[in-house]
């Protein structure tokens, strides 16, 4: 019964689904909205479940003294501190703590913990991305054999097509690196999106079918 | 000459200033097919034909109208500069507008008050604990007054809301009765503006009661059209359509080939999988990737180190990481077998409370329950960089032997798999994000490329079920690039009947 009730309950807004696509009626999109606003509640009580394994994880890390140990105590400290002054504000005349409004979200600190130091930190992990393309493009462009020569070539016309200085061959340059992006790279890319879109189809029937099961832990 | 520029430039200014300010009027109340008030301009022709309809494949609440151009519009005196759509209104639907403003006010004041009364009461509690001293009584008489003529009101002004919602429903239900007035009892109002050339505009209302732009359904609406010049006074209004009426359709006619294609799919699903059960032997060709997983799995275990499963940033929803749970379930059964360690950090609470319960029954189906522990799987953040950050310090601190990258991905991506390369691990990805592939071929020994990741978990398991639908995919690639092909002869052959079988509305 564990394993019917969920299966059932798939293949029956799986099939719901499916129909809401083709019937634009109102009270179709009505319980579309409706069974969408669940996705909500459940995240809620979820990010509950999440914190909870968050604060667990990082405990017993502290307690272990594992290696790192300290960060654990730089997550829970940012944790409960961006809580505490996230629901605490100034009004009239006088600190308190607001629950329902939202005060918190102009408390001075709220506001520089996140834009001092939360923003600063993800821009700083976004920056990597540069670096780690360069080395990427390093170790990709290496002509080791003739796939990986065709590579390095059609990257450097593609890289190219942007350089001023490149003279009467500029125009030459820019016309095949567009024809290279709009017919050979287009055309894979339009075969991958059509062969995921197939696969997504597949898998769907397959899970309101009853025939994939291995979300529910059983394979 | 540069004088005589001047004046014409200042009388054309002057002319547009005219224009705006006349548009400032509001429109006639009645059809001025006769008036004549600039010298130069005539009233122009107008529209002819004018035809109005539910408009098809919706919800409901939207009418479309087209008409045939006036013969003023880019010929004969070439005077019309727009056309202004009217729809007939009847009086009732200003009482509406007044039912809903006050209601406006009413849950304002409501919430004003509700806002009002715990800072009043904090107040009073500040007056009453503070030192006794000048205006103390009046202070605290005034903060005692207020809040009990508040919390007087509170409840009344609530009974109102209650009253002036009734009255809402009511009137709204009301609006197809009071449309059958016509023409009494209303008048003609402007609902939209259409540019000159233009044959066609749709009134779309909204299907919200309690916007004032909701559109009723199966109300009798009326509508006109005019032909407007640069002196907006200056009109003709075309005949006049009507009744038609909005309602919501049950199929959206538009979206058949999408339907044609589902159910084609679905046989050839149903097809192979029936025929699978019957013990045919189907082939599918390997994939490396996968391979690859119980190497990798083996390879953590006979170096000691742990495997870092990462499920990407898609929620529960996304195909792709739903994918990503199969194979879950499959390498967390293995790396139980082989009593490996499993790490697997989550982005998505909803996800990783997903992912906990594969991998204890993946534990469980091992027979090896003692060793699963709610820790392999923990939720990280939902912050797509602070994930990063938190997954990229467990691969640098634990150096797994193995990374897995399976699900839906981001920018991300590199990031990651970069990161595991410089820590030395195996690295095998799969995403259905077609931007991201690259990055993960670049970085990864082994990737699933989009549907393969789907693909996945027949070849793991290698059941002959799962296989079928493989072959069904097969199968409908070989039709896509067979119509794909006759789609190109047709478009080049202007074949337009071909090629319209499968065009798609949204």
């Amino acid at each position: 019964m564990r394993r019917q009730i969920p299966l059932m309950l798939v293949f029956i807004f799986g099939i719901f689904m499916i129909f809401q696509y083709f019937v634009p009626h109102e009270s179709s999109e009505w319980i579309y909205e409706f069974l969408l606003d669940w996705i909500y509640i459940i995240g809620i009580f979820a990010l509950a479940l999440g914190i909870w394994s968050l604060i667990r994880v990082s405990v017993a890390k502290i307690k272990a003294h594992k290696s790192g140990w300290g960060y654990p105590i730089i997550t829970l400290a940012g944790l409960f501190l961006m809580i505490l002054f996230g629901f605490t504000g100034y009004r009239d005349g006088s600190w308190g703590f607001y629950f329902m409004t939202a005060e918190g979200l102009s408390n001075p600190m709220f506001r520089h913990f996140f834009d001092y130091i939360m923003i600063p930190i993800q821009s700083t992990m976004f920056a990597l991305l540069a670096f780690f393309i360069a080395s990427a493009a390093y170790r990709a462009f290496r002509a080791r054999n003739i796939m990986a020569s065709l590579l390095l070539v059609a990257a450097l016309v593609v890289m190219l097509r942007f350089n001023p200085y490149l003279g009467p061959i500029g125009p030459v340059i820019a016309d095949t690196a567009s024809w290279l992006l709009n017919v050979p790279n287009l055309a894979a890319k339009r075969a991958i999106i059509i062969g995921v879109g197939l696969g997504m189809v597949a898998t769907s029937l397959k899970i309101i079918l009853g025939i994939e099961r291995g979300y529910l832990g059983k394979g | 000459m540069k004088c005589r520029s001047l004046i014409a430039f200042l009388l054309v200014l002057c002319a547009f200033t005219l224009t705006g300010a006349q548009e400032g009027i509001g429109p006639p109340d009645s059809i001025s097919a006769d008036s004549t008030r600039g010298d130069s301009i005539l009233p122009p022709a107008p529209v002819g034909n004018l035809k109005a309809w539910d408009t098809d494949d919706d919800h409901g609440h939207s009418v479309t109208l087209e008409w045939e151009i006036s013969s003023d519009d880019g010929a004969g005196q070439n005077s019309v500069l727009s056309y202004e759509i009217f729809r007939w209104t009847p009086f009732f639907m200003d009482t509406l507008k007044g039912i809903r403003n006050s209601l406006a006010q009413t849950e304002a004041y409501i919430a004003e008050l509700q806002a009002f009364l715990p800072r009043a009461k904090k107040r009073l509690k500040v007056h009453r604990k503070g030192e006794p001293g000048v205006g103390f009584a009046d202070s605290v008489a005034f903060y005692v007054d207020t809040i009990a003529a508040s919390e007087r009101w509170l409840p009344l002004h609530k009974d109102r809301l209650g009253q002036l919602r009734r009255e809402r429903a009511q009137a709204i239900d009301m609006i197809p009765q009071a449309h059958k007035s016509y023409p009494e009892q209303g008048e003609w109002r402007k609902v939209g503006t259409a540019l000159s050339g233009q044959t066609s505009y749709v009134d779309a209302g909204v299907k919200e009661k309690v916007s004032g732009d909701y559109l009723a359904d199966h109300a009798d609406y009326y509508y006109r059209v005019d032909a407007v010049t640069a002196d907006s006074t200056i009109r003709t209004s075309s005949e006049i359509a009507g009744p038609v009426q909005s309602y919501g359709q049950f199929f959206n006619t538009g979206r058949i080939p999408v339907f044609v294609a589902v159910i084609v799919f679905t046989f050839l699903t149903v097809f192979f999988v029936t025929k699978a059960r019957r013990g045919a032997d189907l082939y599918v060709r390997p994939l490396a990737g996968i391979e690859a997983v119980d190497d990798a799995i083996g390879r953590a275990t006979e170096m000691g180190k742990p495997i870092l499963y990462v499920l990407g940033l898609g929620t529960a929803a996304d195909i792709g990481t739903i994918a990503s749970f199969t194979i879950l379930g499959r390498v967390a059964k293995r790396v139980a077998e082989y009593q490996t360690k499993l790490i697997v950090p989550c982005y998505d609470p909803i996800v990783m409370t997903v992912a906990q319960e594969i991998v204890k029954s993946a534990y469980l189906d091992a027979g090896r329950p003692d060793d699963y522990y709610e820790d392999i799987v923990y939720f990280v953040t939902q912050s797509q960089f602070a994930y990063v950050a938190a997954v990229n310090g467990t691969m640098l601190r634990e150096l797994p032997a193995t990374n897995m990258y399976m699900g839906v991905f981001f920018a991300e991506s590199l990031i990651l798999a970069e990161t595991g390369a410089l820590a030395g691990s195996i690295q095998i990805a799969g995403t259905d994000q077609v931007a991201q592939l690259p990055f993960f071929i670049v970085a990864c020994d082994y990737t699933l490329i989009g549907e393969e990741l789907y693909a996945a978990s027949a070849y793991l398991g290698r059941e002959p079920i799962l296989l079928g639908s493989l072959k069904a995919q097969d199968y409908a690639k070989a039709a896509v690039m067979v119509l794909a092909l006759l789609g190109l002869i047709a478009v080049n052959l202007d074949w337009t009947a071909f090629t319209d079988l499968f065009v798609v509305a949204k």
